[in-house]
């Protein structure tokens, strides 16, 4: 299956990337992070949160289905 | 309530006070209102180790945060007595002294919209998937973090 992985953030800025599709077989969270954090070792020592079609999820989550991913670094509003 | 779709919160740059005054004006023929509650909030210009910050540049997951801006009206239109409520939050950069978060709650009576307010601030601030760039004078950057 496709995923499309999202950065925002100081997380675009330490991949130098917005936007990705990856291929992956169906995977849990913590196995979909462990992949990234291999791609991208900046990620190693940053704080975010994973959210699967605009819902926040934890590690165990499977992803079982073309979702979009998106990682994101502690929220500033206001 | 009837059901809406999530409205676009987003504007681009820093909200102005010409903005924020024809939002009021709007209200005057909302004659059931006894009280509206504003929030605005501005970018500092904090000192760092000695560098000043002069501009916050914003960006959203947006998609995620209009969703949850819609999420946090609903919770508040069912948890206080409310005639209506607006949100823009700034996206891109605001420069210090400048408005980012405009909150604007009205309601007949004056108690509710103290509590209500402060709710819908917390909530966008704990929530949004929004992201700050805090550029200093240097043009070096730091991200924001909400406490």
């Amino acid at each position: 299956m496709q995923l499309t992985i999202k950065y925002f953030g100081m997380l675009a800025e330490a991949t130098s990337t917005a936007e990705e599709r990856l291929q992956t077989d169906i995977c849990s969270v913590a196995d979909l992070l462990k992949k990234l954090k291999n791609q991208y070792p900046k990620l190693h020592d940053k704080d975010f949160k994973v959210a699967i079609n605009q819902e926040l999820v934890n590690n165990n989550y499977m992803i079982n289905n073309e979702v979009e991913v998106a990682l994101l670094p502690p929220f500033a509003g206001g | 309530m009837e059901k809406k779709k999530p409205k676009n919160v987003f504007v681009q740059g820093a909200i102005s006070s010409k903005f924020i005054g024809e939002s009021i004006a709007k209200h005057q023929t909302k004659t059931s209102i006894g009280a509206h509650n504003i929030f605005l909030g501005q970018v500092r210009a904090d000192e760092i180790d000695g560098k000043v910050i002069t501009a916050i540049d914003y960006t959203a997951y947006e998609e995620m945060a209009n969703q949850k801006f819609h999420e946090i009206r609903e919770a508040t239109f069912a948890k206080y007595n409310l005639t209506c409520m607006h949100i823009y939050h700034s996206l891109g950069a605001v420069t210090a002294g400048e408005i980012c978060l405009f909150v604007f709650v009205s309601s007949p009576r004056r108690k509710v919209v103290f509590e209500a307010l402060e709710f819908v601030v917390e909530a966008i601030k704990a929530d949004v998937p929004v992201f700050g760039k805090e550029v200093f004078e240097d043009e070096t950057h730091q991200w924001k973090q909400n406490t």
